[in-house]
């Protein structure tokens, strides 16, 4: 697992308080992992801290699933 | 009770009035203060007054970068923004038939633009920490309407709708959103009626007395303080009973 995928879940675990097993790629944040639409702003909000990086509102939208921010964040970061 | 000790403040329009009677009284229960206004000169003289902790951020809130900017050197200034006092509000009054369109415009960007901004533009901070007080100071006249006051008393209301549904978005979190609504308080804004006007006025108060800033400034400590972390999407009124709402 890359460090980017690595520390995405960390961040998704801890801030949603769910179990590490859960936090599977395809796992999406409001559907499979109890997150209302504060939690996915408070999660971009955090993922942008973590990274250092602006996640503009448009692609915000877009990061649905886990995979969704990893991909986000690779290409960022790349 | 009350104590603000650590918690930093920003307060709009701190040069008016009831501005400069929020900022002392935050101030006064240990809070760094963030002074806001247009009037520099006024901005520098309260915070000689008020000594340590008092920051002068002067902002014209007619200015849209002006107030996208304000938050981030408040925060440069103070460290963190727990508390945010919307107080600058301004007026211009007209019969509805008369009315220009830029006198609308400017009540209402000053006075309901500017506060949703500056609210949008602290909730980053308050959310991560999990405590935040969002303050507006909204007006009788918001709730009752005013002759010759449509756009002031839209401005007003609007806040209100404003607050009560970030209120709700922002709970869970541990930020209150709530208005102080004074009625007829004595400032600049009052001080402009005539005797005539200002006799019709106090008999329509059963207090008998225009309100004193500092009526209004003690509401809006008890909102900011730690005590009233479970009242959120509240107006309060102010008013000495001119309307009971």
């Amino acid at each position: 697992m890359s460090d980017i995928a690595a520390t995405v879940k960390k961040i998704v675990i801890e801030h949603l308080g769910v179990e590490a097993e859960k936090v599977v790629e395809g796992a999406s944040f409001i559907d499979d992992l109890g997150a209302d639409s504060l939690d996915t702003v408070e999660l971009v909000m955090a993922f942008e801290e973590e990274f250092g990086v602006e996640i503009p509102d448009d692609a915000a939208e877009n990061i649905q699933t886990v995979q969704d921010a990893i991909n986000f964040l690779k290409s960022a970061k790349s | 009770m009350f104590d603000l000790t650590g918690k930093c403040a920003l307060v709009t329009g701190a040069t008016g009035g009831i501005g400069g009677a929020v900022a002392r009284a935050l101030h006064a229960r240990g809070a760094s203060v963030g002074l806001s206004g247009t009037r520099q000169e006024m901005l520098r003289e309260l915070a000689a007054e008020l000594g340590a902790r008092a920051h002068v951020l002067p902002c014209d809130l007619a200015d849209a970068a002006a107030v996208g900017a304000l938050p981030k050197q408040a925060e440069e200034a103070m460290g963190q923004i727990d508390i945010l006092v919307n107080n600058a509000g301004l007026t211009r009054d007209n019969l509805f038939m008369r009315m220009k369109d830029e006198e609308w415009d400017t009540v209402l960007s000053v006075n309901l633009t500017s506060a949703f901004k500056l609210s949008r533009g602290v909730l980053r901070g308050m959310m991560k920490r999990r405590w935040g007080r969002i303050i507006s100071i909204t007006s009788v006249v918001g709730v009752t309407g005013n002759p010759g006051q449509g756009n002031y008393a839209a401005s007003k209301a609007g806040m209100i709708g404003m607050s009560k549904s970030l209120a709700q978005e922002i709970a869970s979190r541990g930020i209150t959103v709530n208005c102080v609504a004074p009625g007829m308080i004595k400032t600049a804004m009052t001080d402009a009626l005539d005797d005539g006007q200002r006799a019709r006025l106090l008999d329509a108060i059963p207090a008998g007395r225009l309100g004193d800033s500092a009526d209004v400034a003690n509401c809006v400590l008890f909102l900011a303080s730690e005590e009233t972390a479970y009242v959120t999407g509240q107006t309060l009124h102010v008013n000495g009973g001119m309307a009971m709402i």
